[in-house]
C-alpha cells in the first residue's frame, strides 16, 4: 500500500516537474502511457488472474474508443453520455463473445477470440461514413460542462491518472473478494472448482464482461487523447501488443499492466527521441528502426525472465 | 449473373485456398507436433516473397530464383529453429506469444533494412502473363492456372510423403503422440528442425507465388497468417488433411463472398447500403465459418490427436 502510494505522489509530481523544464511533450505522453496501462491492466484481469488468454482484446479497447468517436461526430460530445455508453458497449459485446468463447479451452480459445475481435475489426473498417480504413477524426476532446471540454492537457493527465487509480484500487479489491478468490481456484483447477459447486461458467463470463467494460473505458480515453479513432486499435496486432504489455510487466500481478505498458511505449519513445551519436554515426537511419531494439529485448526478457519484470522483483515463496 | 462469373471465382477460391494450404501445411505441423503457436509463420512467408523478388532480378529468370528462394527461405527456417524456437517448446503459449510477436517485429525491421520500406515488384514469368481460353468460354489467367498446379502438385507430393515414406510416418506419430513417439526412440528434435525447414519452404513458395498477384511490402506476413491459424482451427490442429480441405474451404469461401455478397445485397438493400454490407459480411464470413465449425467441432473438422 506504501509503495503503490509513492507511485501515484511520483505520478501526480511528474506534470510539474515537466512544466519547470518546458517539457510538457511529455506530459501527453505519459497520459498515453498510463491509458495504455488501464487498457492492459483489464486484459490483466482475464488473461493473468482469471487464465483466459484471449487474443481479441483489441475489440473491446477498439469499440470503446469507436464509439466516443461515433458519437462525437454525430454531436453527443458530453464525457457524462458518451463514456458510459462506451463502456457499456464494450462490456455487451464482452458478453456475447465470451458468453461464446468460453466453451471453447486452450489454444482453441485463443483463436475464437482472435476471430471474433477480427469480426469487429472488419465491421467498424466497413462503415464508410464514419472514417472506414482511415479512421474518424473526432471534432475535439470530450465536455465535461457546457463549453467545458478536457482540451488541457495537464487536467487530461490527471483525469486519466485517477481513473488508473481507481482502476487498479477496483483491481485490488475485486482480486481480494470471494469473487478474486473463486477466479484463482478456477483458474488453478477447473475440474475442482466445478465439483465444489462454483459455477465456473458464470464466474469466468463475470470475469471477461468486467475486462471488456475496463477496456472500454480505455479505448474512451484514447480516443480523447489524440482526437483521434485509429481502425488499428482494434487490429490483432493491437491485441498482441496488449497482451505483451501485459506478459512484460508481468501475468497475475497487480502492477504487471502498467509497468508493461511504460516500458514498451517508453522504450519506443526513447528510441525514437534520443538520437545516440556513435550509433547514429554508423547506422544514420537507425531510429526509424524502433521495433527492431524493441523485439529483441522482448526475446531478451523470454529467455532470461520467464516471469516478466514484475517477476524480477517478486520474493521467492519457499 | 452467368456461370463463367461463377466458373472464374471458384477457380480464383481453389487458387487462393490452395496458396493457404502451402502456409497452412507448415503451421499445422509445427502446432501439432510440438505445441506451438509460431506467429513468425508469415514472417517467413514475407521473407520468402523478398528472397524471390532479389534472386529474380539477379538471375534474370523467375524459373531460376523460385528453387533459390525456397532453398534460402528453409535456411533461414532452419537457423530461426535451432537457435530460438527450440528453446520455446516446453514454454507456455504465452511464452510462445511473446518471443514469436517479438521475431515479426525484427524480421519486419530486417526487411525494411535491407529492401527499403516501399513495396517492390515482382512480375510473373513473361510467358505466362497472358490468358488462356479454358472449356466453356472463358478466358482465364495462365499464371494463376499455373498457381493452381503448382499448389495441387504440392499437396499430392505432401500427401504422399506424409502416408507413405518414413519420415511421413514419424511425423503422424509425432503429431498424434510426442511423448508416446519419443518414447519409441523417434528423434523428435532433429525431425522437427526437418519439419521446420520444409514448412518454411512452403511458406517461401506461397510468397513467391501470390508475389505477382499481391503487393510484396512489409506487414503482408501479418494478414495472411490469420487466415492460416483460421485453415488450421477449421482443419483441426496437426492434421494435413484437415489443412487442406479447411484451405479450400476458407479459400472459396472468402473469394466467391467478396465477389457475390454486394450483388447479392444489391437485390433488396438500397444501392449504398449494399456497397457498405457487401465487403463488410464478406471479410465476416471466414471468421463466421470458423466459429460454427468450432461450434459442432470443438476439434476442427479432422482432428489429429485421437
Amino acid at each position: 500500500m506504501k509503495k503503490a502510494l509513492a507511485v501515484f505522489v511520483v505520478l501526480a509530481l511528474f506534470p510539474l516537474a515537466m512544466q519547470a523544464v518546458d517539457g510538457m511533450f511529455y506530459v501527453s505522453l505519459a497520459s498515453r502511457i498510463l491509458i495504455y496501462a488501464i487498457a492492459a491492466t483489464s486484459l490483466n484481469l482475464v488473461l493473468g488472474y482469471g487464465g483466459m488468454v484471449s487474443f481479441g482484446h483489441a475489440a473491446f479497447f477498439g469499440a470503446g474508443a469507436f464509439v466516443v468517436g461515433i458519437l462525437a461526430v454525430e454531436g453527443v460530445r458530453s464525457a457524462w453520455i458518451a463514456w458510459p455508453v462506451a463502456i457499456a458497449v464494450a462490456a455487451l459485446a464482452a458478453l456475447v463473445i465470451g458468453a461464446m468463447s468460453l466453451r471453447t479451452r486452450g489454444v482453441y480459445f485463443i483463436m475464437i477470440t482472435l476471430a471474433f475481435a477480427q469480426m469487429i475489426y472488419y465491421i467498424f473498417v466497413s462503415l464508410k461514413s464514419y472514417g472506414g480504413d482511415d479512421g474518424l477524426s473526432m471534432p475535439g476532446r470530450s465536455t465535461v460542462a457546457a463549453d467545458v471540454t478536457l482540451s488541457n492537457d495537464f487536467v487530461w493527465y490527471y483525469l486519466v491518472l485517477a481513473l488508473l487509480a481507481l482502476v487498479l484500487y477496483g483491481l485490488h479489491r475485486l482480486v481480494h473478494s470471494r469473487f478474486g478468490r473463486a477466479i484463482d481456484a478456477i483458474r488453478e483447477n477447473e475440474a475442482r472448482a466445478e465439483a465444489i459447486g462454483f459455477p465456473v461458467y458464470r464466474y469466468k463470463l463475470l470475469c471477461f464482461v468486467i475486462a471488456g467494460a475496463i477496456a472500454g473505458l480505455a479505448g474512451a480515453l484514447i480516443a480523447n487523447q489524440s482526437s483521434y479513432v485509429s481502425p488499428s486499435l482494434l487490429h490483432w496486432i493491437q491485441s498482441g501488443t496488449l497482451m505483451i504489455m501485459v506478459i512484460l510487466g508481468g501475468v497475475g500481478t497487480l502492477w504487471g499492466g502498467v509497468i508493461g505498458a511504460a516500458l514498451l511505449l517508453g522504450l519506443e519513445h526513447l528510441i525514437a527521441d534520443y538520437r545516440i551519436g556513435w550509433l547514429a554515426s554508423y547506422a544514420p537511419n537507425y531510429q526509424d528502426h524502433a521495433g527492431l531494439a524493441v523485439g529483441a529485448v522482448l526475446l531478451l526478457i523470454v529467455m532470461l525472465a520467464p516471469e516478466g519484470i514484475a517477476g524480477l522483483f517478486r520474493k521467492k515463496h519457499a | 449473373m452467368s456461370a463463367i462469373l461463377f466458373f472464374e471465382q471458384g477457380l480464383n477460391g481453389i487458387q487462393f485456398g490452395l496458396m493457404l494450404f502451402l502456409l497452412a501445411a507448415g503451421l499445422t505441423l509445427v502446432f501439432g507436433i510440438m505445441d506451438m503457436i509460431n506467429l513468425a509463420h508469415g514472417s517467413l512467408y514475407m521473407i520468402g516473397a523478398y528472397f524471390m523478388a532479389s534472386f529474380v532480378q539477379a538471375t534474370g529468370s523467375f524459373w531460376l530464383g523460385l528453387p533459390l528462394a525456397l532453398l534460402a527461405t528453409a535456411l533461414v527456417g532452419a537457423v530461426l529453429e535451432v537457435s530460438l524456437l527450440r528453446k520455446l517448446y516446453g514454454r507456455d503459449h504465452l511464452t510462445q506469444v511473446l518471443a514469436t510477436f517479438a521475431i515479426i517485429l525484427i524480421a519486419n525491421e530486417i526487411v525494411r533494412i535491407v529492401w527499403g520500406s516501399q513495396p517492390i515488384m515482382l512480375n510473373a514469368p513473361p510467358e505466362l502473363t497472358g490468358p488462356v481460353a479454358l472449356p466453356g468460354g472463358l478466358r482465364y489467367a495462365s499464371y494463376r492456372l499455373v498457381i493452381i498446379g503448382t499448389g495441387a502438385l504440392v499437396a499430392v507430393l505432401l500427401y504422399l510423403l506424409v502416408t507413405k515414406t518414413r519420415v511421413g510416418m514419424l511425423v503422424r506419430a509425432g503429431a498424434s503422440n510426442r511423448e508416446m513417439a519419443t518414447a519409441m526412440g523417434v528423434n523428435i528434435r532433429r525431425l522437427f528442425t526437418v519439419v521446420f525447414a520444409l514448412g518454411a519452404a512452403l511458406c517461401a513458395l506461397a510468397g513467391a507465388m501470390l508475389g505477382p498477384i499481391l503487393a510484396v511490402q512489409v506487414g503482408m506476413g501479418e494478414n495472411i497468417l490469420i487466415l492460416a491459424f483460421v485453415v488450421i482451427v477449421i482443419g483441426g490442429i496437426g492434421s494435413i488433411r484437415g489443412a487442406f480441405v479447411g484451405a479450400l474451404l476458407v479459400g472459396i469461401v472468402d473469394t466467391s463472398g467478396r465477389a457475390f455478397l454486394p450483388l447479392f445485397f444489391s437485390l433488396f438493400l438500397p444501392p449504398q447500403l449494399a456497397s457498405a454490407a457487401g465487403p463488410a459480411v464478406a471479410s465476416i464470413l471466414i471468421y463466421l465459418l470458423m466459429a460454427v465449425v468450432l461450434y459442432f467441432r470443438p476439434q476442427g473438422l479432422f482432428p489429429a490427436r485421437g
